[in-house]
């Protein structure tokens, strides 16, 4: 029995005008009663890639689906969610616009069935954006944010899912970027590519990261260790370090930390 | 016994069980064209049935068959989407939820002979509709919304969690994702779930005989009023069917060429039903690249 040392050895913190999203206290409980994240308090600065790491179960994709109320309907969220001075873990917020404000790319690619022009525009036709002309640039930017818009100018209009895993993915991002969010959030969204479509989405996130804010769960300590900027390390269900990436990966102050990372890399 | 000669066996026992199954279906399907192609026609196609003499032919029973099968899909298609739908998407999973399914599944096994008297008792006798094409058209509708719902219902629920938390990520709204993501996604299912009940209504004949009647009212194509008690279109007029018309020539039938008849009349069901098949299919794979863009 591996005795879990549950207070975390440092938490970094930022002055309040860096911060973008924060959160207080955020515990996560399925079917009821089963906890699964406990008393999650992070802050994430603005236009910067965090990485969310630890080992399956940890609560790292948990903490991340909170942000942007993926867990409604799934499981009970207790706490403070900070955005702009709201709390966002409050009913009465519009999960709808949040959404579009704070937005997700998923470890499976998931474009929909349709053409590559319609996974973009779908979401804008459906907020009442009908000016076809801008829809056409929102496309066009979109894609070139993405990477993705030198691959794919000639096809707009066959179907997405003719694309590689890796293209099917940057195409997600896109898609998400077309709402013009502050945030991305990203779960695992290079575990199902290959390495050369891995990299080139990693060079992607690495441009992204001058105009989003972007929090990023993953398995992979290389790809933590290559291209966030600060690194919160989880292990099951409590947030035990978070710190520079710098910091995590080269002089981690707790014991489980360390044994995580050094574990990893072999 | 080694595990190569077991996997031999078994594949050969799996292989004489599918032919099996290939040999009957075209056994029947053979049967029924050969004998009944040969007797089919334009006079029997474009002629009315005939009570006494030989040489009778099948054309109101051939409109009335496809009429009451367009009414039943237009009857019962929006109901079946909607509890689909609702089964699918929003229904918790509770002692309720699993009570309507359960009744569903019973439902579907309804022998179509108690559909048809039900329909009798309700639509025929209590609402007064009388022997009629709405009869048999709402009959249906009741011997057919079990299956269409739990087949509209799969094929819903097959579309993967993903494709729904991509539309819910990007701000849409629960029935905004279903509309445009979920249901398209959905329609090559749903659309195989309206071609199996379209089918099973073709060929529908015990629900039928209680409810749309057996006979054959004269009718006029030219005439176009619905409200007209000889017009094509009107719902209130007795409407024997193919399936019924086999079931009546062969039970009680005094003319001559019954077996003919019989013969071709099945022949002619089937074709239709076949057609009626590839026809819906054709449409829904239009339908499904114009909405999803694949291989266009």
């Amino acid at each position: 029995m591996q005795n879990v040392n549950e207070a975390p050895t440092y938490i970094h913190q930022f002055d309040k005008d860096e911060q973008i999203i924060s959160t207080q206290d955020l515990s996560v409980f399925y079917g009821g009663s089963v906890q699964k994240l406990f008393n999650a308090s992070l802050q994430f600065k603005k236009k910067t890639i965090t990485a969310l790491i630890g080992g399956s179960g940890s609560g790292k994709s948990t903490f991340l689906r909170c942000l942007n109320r993926m867990n409604d309907k799934v499981a009970r969220v207790d706490g403070e969610i900070w955005y702009h001075g709201l709390d966002i873990n409050k009913n009465n917020i519009n999960v709808y616009q949040l959404r579009k404000n704070i937005g997700m790319v998923f470890q499976k690619p998931n474009p929909f069935p349709k053409s590559i022009r319609e996974n973009i525009t779908y979401a804008l036709k459906a907020n009442g954006e009908n000016d076809k002309q801008k829809l056409d640039q929102i496309v066009e930017e979109s894609l070139r944010a993405a990477a993705l818009w030198d691959e794919v100018k000639d096809k707009l209009d066959k179907s997405a899912l003719a694309m590689s895993g890796g293209q099917q993915q940057r195409l997600c991002i896109a898609r998400a970027l077309a709402l013009k969010p502050e945030i991305l959030l990203l779960d695992e969204p290079a575990s199902a590519l290959d390495p050369v479509s891995t990299s080139k989405l990693e060079d992607t996130l690495k441009q992204l990261r001058t105009d989003y804010t972007m929090i990023m769960v993953t398995h992979n300590m290389q790809q933590a260790s290559r291209i966030s900027d600060y690194t919160a390390f989880f292990h099951l269900g409590h947030v035990l370090e978070y710190d520079t990436t710098e910091n995590i990966f080269t002089n981690p102050k707790g014991e489980i930390t360390e044994d995580y990372i050094r574990g990893s890399f072999g | 016994m080694n595990a190569k000669t077991r996997n031999k066996i078994a594949t050969a026992g799996i292989y004489t069980l599918v032919s099996i199954v290939v040999i009957i279906l075209f056994g029947i399907l053979g049967d029924i064209l050969v004998s009944g192609v040969p007797h089919l026609s334009w006079h029997f196609l474009s002629s009315e049935a005939s009570s006494y003499q030989a040489g009778g032919g099948v054309r109101d029973q051939l409109f009335n068959s496809l009429y009451l099968l367009v009414l039943t899909l237009i009857i019962s298609l929006p109901i079946a989407l909607g509890a689909g739908i609702y089964l699918a998407e929003y229904a918790k999973d509770n002692w309720f939820t699993n009570l309507i399914r359960t009744t569903i599944e019973i439902l579907s096994s309804l022998p179509s002979i108690v559909v048809g008297l039900f329909g009798y008792l309700l639509f025929v006798v209590q609402f007064g509709f009388g022997f009629s094409i709405i009869s048999g058209a709402l009959a249906l509708t009741f011997f057919n919304l079990p299956t269409l719902t739990s087949n509209i219902e799969q094929a819903i629920e097959g579309v993967p969690q993903a494709q729904r938390d991509a539309g819910l990520a990007l701000g849409l709204s629960n029935w905004k994702t279903i509309r445009g993501i979920v249901l398209p996604a959905a329609l090559p299912g749903i659309l195989t779930g309206i071609i199996l009940s379209a089918g099973r209504i073709f060929g529908e004949a015990a629900a039928l005989i209680y409810t749309a009647g057996q006979s054959a009212s004269t009718i006029d194509y030219s005439n176009w009023n619905p409200f007209s008690p000889t017009s094509f279109l009107n719902m209130m007029r007795p409407a024997e069917t193919l399936a019924v018309h086999i079931w009546k020539v062969n039970t009680e039938g005094i003319i001559p060429d019954a077996t003919i008849v019989s013969a071709a009349t099945s022949a002619l069901l089937i074709i239709v039903v076949i057609l009626f098949n590839l026809g819906a299919r054709a449409l829904g794979n239009h339908l499904y690249r114009k909405l999803t863009a694949a291989k266009s």
